[in-house]
């Protein structure tokens, strides 16, 4: 994380490709660090009128002016379209509202489920944070984007516990327990971006970041990934998009 | 009826040992710090806490020795991530055993919501499939009677006491409340009561300037205690921003039992009250923490 590859660092890579994940006139559910940033970034380009959903209720047509620790931060309230409460935002999610909703996690696995309960290391278990609205968000979108840094500790085959789900044991596992949202479309990491197999609901990469082999990324995966044929290539984030990035991310804290 | 006393009488006179509090329901903003500072100096034992974010003030509670269960989404230090009294009590039982009750952030506001509706339950759709369902016991898979479809029932969850720290207001306990809003509404609802910690207490008239922002009205109000800047570290819209850097500071200090001991020393059983409690952070720092500028609504009118 944070070495430069050319004139962009890694996370600013990653940024640039969360942003690109967002169309015009998308209602966003929106995380902090680099969704923010991945939805400011949108607003000011390509998507000037998308709608960005905070769990904590709020409701935003444009960024915060202010940098913002959590959601809950001034800035996030002042000149925000809308502030209502965390069930409403859900309803809207649930109602199927919501097109895309941004996640991360302590582990994604080759069906994009994801663990932010309990890891085990060494025979030690560590307990993490929980859900959050993360089990919401992975429920209930339309489609979601996973953003986290790419490690094989984070990469196992199968969460050791399931808190947020992705396509289960496969494609047609949803539908199975019941659920409405569409699942991960992408998982955008530190070395690569990864689709999902339209039949089996595997992993797939898809691209790797400017300077990444994508032997490099299977190193750093905890199972057998699969490669797509037609491997390409993240673009490299543009001169503009950088431009709009350091305006929000000045002192680069989250994209350094 | 008047309900004002101070934070003291009201934590006394409605927080018991074994009770279900809720608190810090805003998520990250409007916690209220002071009153379950004074918790932890009246040495309330055996409690159940709930709350969708449980953020720092939760795990002062609980390396306090207060808290026997959480009723949470997500706990940790919403700045800096690990909390650690609160991973010390699950990991290793210090300073005593934590059990743990896993939610959604729409589970938890729809278990709230079910209490606050007078219903033993209500369906949803989400965190089917997860492991959050598995033998959970407010969490069950059931059948939709008219469809036919595989839907999440969320059992009623029903706090003795809600604690909510509000911008304003008066003596009977309506509240005007601005911002985001959480599960605060529900949690008001679902409670046998609440306190109430207030950044200014105003008359009555102010209140009715504005019935559409009396979002807690005072019959569900047993406790108004005028505590200002109550909430820190965290914000209050209007009143007092985020000192980030105190989250920081507990994170790095609170590492080690030992640290979270003096940690604990120093800012809670080491001070009277709040307005101690405030001037050990500093009073520079808390004037640097109001909005520089104010930001007013444009006013409504209600003429008839």
């Amino acid at each position: 994380m944070g070495d430069e590859t050319g004139g962009a660092t890694r996370r600013q890579i990653m940024v640039v490709a969360a942003a690109r994940e967002i169309r015009d006139g998308e209602i966003v559910f929106v995380g902090m660090r680099l969704p923010l940033l991945g939805f400011a970034l949108a607003r000011a380009l390509h998507a000037p009128r998308v709608i960005g959903l905070f769990e904590n209720g709020v409701i935003r047509d444009a960024p915060p002016t202010g940098p913002l620790v959590t959601m809950g931060d001034p800035p996030n309230i002042a000149g925000a379209l809308a502030c209502t409460t965390l069930s409403d935002v859900m309803a809207y999610l649930q109602r199927g509202r919501v097109d895309v909703g941004f996640l991360g996690g302590a582990q994604v696995d080759r069906f994009g489920n994801l663990n932010t309960t309990w890891v085990e290391e060494a025979g030690r278990r560590t307990r993490l944070p929980g859900s959050g609205g993360a089990a919401d968000i992975a429920s209930l979108a339309r489609r979601t984007v996973i953003v986290m840094p790419h490690e094989r500790r984070r990469f196992p085959e199968r969460v050791a516990y399931l808190t947020s789900p992705g396509y289960g044991t496969g494609r047609r596992w949803r539908e199975e327990v019941g659920l409405i949202g569409g699942g991960p479309a992408r998982v955008i990491t530190s070395l690569g971006v990864l689709g999902f197999d339209r039949e089996s609901g595997e992993m797939v990469l898809e691209q790797v970041h400017p300077g990444v082999a994508p032997d490099e990324v299977r190193a750093h995966t905890g199972w057998d990934l699969r490669v797509a044929p037609a491997l390409g290539t993240t673009p490299e984030p543009t001169a503009e998009e950088l431009a709009v990035l350091r305006r929000f991310d000045p002192e680069g804290a989250w994209t350094g | 009826m008047d309900k004002v006393v101070t934070i003291e009488e009201a934590i006394a006179r409605h927080v018991r040992d074994g009770m279900t509090i809720a608190m810090g329901t805003g998520l990250e903003s409007c916690i209220p710090f002071a009153a379950g500072h004074e918790i932890v100096r009246q040495g309330r034992r055996d409690l159940t806490l709930v709350g969708p974010v449980s953020d720092i003030l939760f795990d002062q509670l609980i390396g306090a020795g207060c808290v026997a269960r959480v009723i949470a989404a997500w706990v940790g230090n919403v700045g800096a991530g690990i909390a650690y009294s609160f991973r010390r009590a699950v990991e290793d039982g210090v300073p005593r055993p934590l059990a743990v009750e896993d939610h959604s952030n729409f589970t938890l506001a729809l278990a709230l919501e079910a209490a606050a509706r007078g219903v033993p339950y209500l369906p949803s759709r989400t965190a089917l499939g997860s492991d959050l369902v598995r033998g959970h016991p407010r969490l069950r898979e059931v059948t939709c009677p008219f469809t036919g479809a595989r839907l999440l029932a969320v059992a009623a969850l029903r706090p003795d006491v809600t604690v909510l720290h509000v911008q304003r207001c008066d003596r009977e306990g309506n509240a005007h409340l601005w911002g985001n809003l959480g599960v605060s509404l529900e949690a008001a609802r679902a409670a046998g009561t609440v306190i109430l910690t207030c950044e200014e207490l105003v008359d009555d008239d102010v209140i009715r300037s504005d019935p559409n922002r009396t979002l807690i009205p005072g019959f569900l109000v047993g406790a108004v205690a005028v505590v200002p800047a109550g909430s820190h570290p965290s914000p209050t819209q209007g009143y007092v921003n985020r000192d980030d850097r105190f989250y920081d500071e507990y994170h790095e200090e609170t590492r080690s039992r030992d640290g979270f001991l003096r940690w604990l020393d120093r800012l809670v059983l080491g001070t009277r009250d709040h307005q101690e409690y405030l001037a050990r952070i500093g009073e520079d720092r808390i004037r640097r923490l109001r909005p520089r500028e104010p930001r007013p609504a444009a006013p409504v009118s209600y003429g008839v």
